[in-house]
């Protein structure tokens, strides 16, 4: 075991981290939006919303990432109807890539924890705050969504792990993140333990703090109960 | 579509035999894994503190750590060890280990992490008393084991175990870094070399697809028959 390339891999590493919680970050906050839409889409009583809402999380949740990266990144610049479109500007980027990847795949697990945290509030506070003069729109947003939020935290707390780990993905598509940049090191100085232990420390220590800010807001949404 | 063809002139045949292979990689990782789970429960399960730390330190590393990083670790690392062994008898040279090994050696490793969590979760499902019981009714040591404890995890464990499946399933993906050549693998083969990616991409998604749906139907199926007498 050599203890001065594990240090010097760490900081190298650790460069890396930018660009890991750039793409992370992004793509969270991204997938979150996206799959609030696509939660409304599956509530809705639209035929094609529904189904749209359900093949697409069926889709994304049945293949892997790796298929979904690779589809964004070689799949559609195959056709020059898209590399002449303003989509390309997106998509010539790998980074772009990487984080419309990410963002599509989380907002399928998370629109599925929404929907669950949904489902485990009784029907009855619906219909009261119709009953009381709210819109569909507005028992929503000031009853429903608030109260599904607490319930999804601790199964969202997940995804974000999850995600972290998932972000690594990306450095296949030649996005130079943590992993990529451990790779290169593999490949360069051929001594992967050390790399790992390096490497490890950091996501290990990423999901730790990811864990414990939300034991804090679990505990802080749950006070009322 | 004649691209997906099966014989000489499509990749349809080796699009099926890679789908194949990608079964294959999957039931090994996962017979593995739930075997090597087995130890790593009972020491969660243990009294002794040391024990509970090693296997506290195994399920939260290797569920923490990216799979790619894990899988970077086996296939560079294995061969690195190895050649260091050959070295020692004299042997100096590159070895390679066979890449289906690895593979599910590799998923087998998170698998076993996962299912770890799973199956100490539905042991401790089951209720104290039914131990005392058995054990005021003279069912003791191995009878009690396989007639009352595991017939019962296995029960509670089979929705977790599904979903690990699954898990494994799409892990295998990653594997095709090391050469293997399943599904991923197969589909960047076919890509670069007729530059058709999107066809297939979507053929690997429509594979995977196939692969996961099924297995849900067969869990499900298996749910309902071990349910039977509950709810």
């Amino acid at each position: 075991m050599n203890f001065n390339l594990i240090y010097e891999s760490f900081l190298d590493i650790l460069k890396g981290l930018g660009a890991s919680l750039e793409i992370i970050i992004l793509s969270l906050f991204l997938g979150l939006l996206l799959s609030l839409g696509i939660v409304m889409m599956r509530l809705t009583k639209n035929i094609v919303l529904n189904s749209f809402s359900r093949s697409f999380v069926f889709v994304i949740r049945g293949t892997p990432l790796l298929v979904q990266i690779y589809f964004i990144y070689y799949g559609l610049a195959q056709f020059t109807a898209i590399r002449e479109s303003f989509i390309w500007i997106v998509l010539k980027e790998p980074f772009w890539c990487g984080v419309l990847a990410l963002t599509i795949n989380t907002s399928a697990y998370t629109s599925e924890i929404i929907r669950s945290g949904l489902n485990s509030i009784i029907k009855g506070q619906a219909e009261s705050a119709v009953a009381f003069g709210m819109n569909k729109f507005q028992a929503f947003k000031r009853i429903l969504l608030p109260q599904a939020i607490r319930q999804s935290i601790p199964a969202y707390s997940n995804e974000i792990i999850l995600m972290i780990k998932a972000s690594s993905l990306v450095s296949v598509i030649t996005i130079m993140e943590m992993t990529g940049i451990a790779r290169k090191i593999i490949s360069k100085t051929f001594a992967p333990i050390e790399v790992f232990i390096a490497a490890g420390i950091i996501y290990l220590a990423l999901n730790y703090l990811v864990t414990v800010i939300f034991k804090k807001i679990e505990k802080k949404y749950t006070i009322s109960y | 579509m004649e691209l997906l063809s099966l014989g000489d002139t499509g990749w349809g045949d080796e699009m099926l035999r890679a789908c194949m292979m990608t079964l294959a990689v999957s039931l090994c990782a996962m017979v593995f894994g739930l075997i090597l789970a087995i130890p790593f429960v009972l020491m969660k399960l243990s009294n002794s503190w040391i024990l509970k730390f090693i296997a506290n330190f195994f399920t939260t590393v290797v569920r923490g750590i990216p799979e790619l990083l894990i899988i970077y670790l086996f296939f560079f690392g294995s061969s690195a060890a190895i050649m260091f062994v050959a070295s020692i008898f004299g042997h100096n040279g590159y070895i390679e280990i066979n890449a289906f090994f690895i593979g599910a050696f590799c998923v087998g490793i998170i698998c076993a992490a996962y299912s770890t969590e799973v199956l100490r979760g539905a042991v401790k499902a089951i209720p104290k008393g039914q131990i005392e019981a058995s054990y005021s009714y003279g069912i003791k040591g191995r009878r009690m084991l396989f007639g009352i404890m595991i017939p019962q995890t296995l029960r509670i464990a089979l929705p977790g175990i599904g979903n690990i499946w699954q898990l494994v399933l799409k892990d295998t993906a990653l594997i095709s870094v090391t050469g293997l050549v399943e599904i991923m693998r197969q589909t960047h083969i076919a890509s670069g070399s007729t530059r058709e990616p999107f066809l297939f991409l979507v053929t690997a998604g429509i594979l995977y697809l196939l692969l996961t749906t099924f297995s849900n139907k067969f869990f499900m199926i298996a749910e309902n028959k071990y349910s039977k007498g509950f709810i």
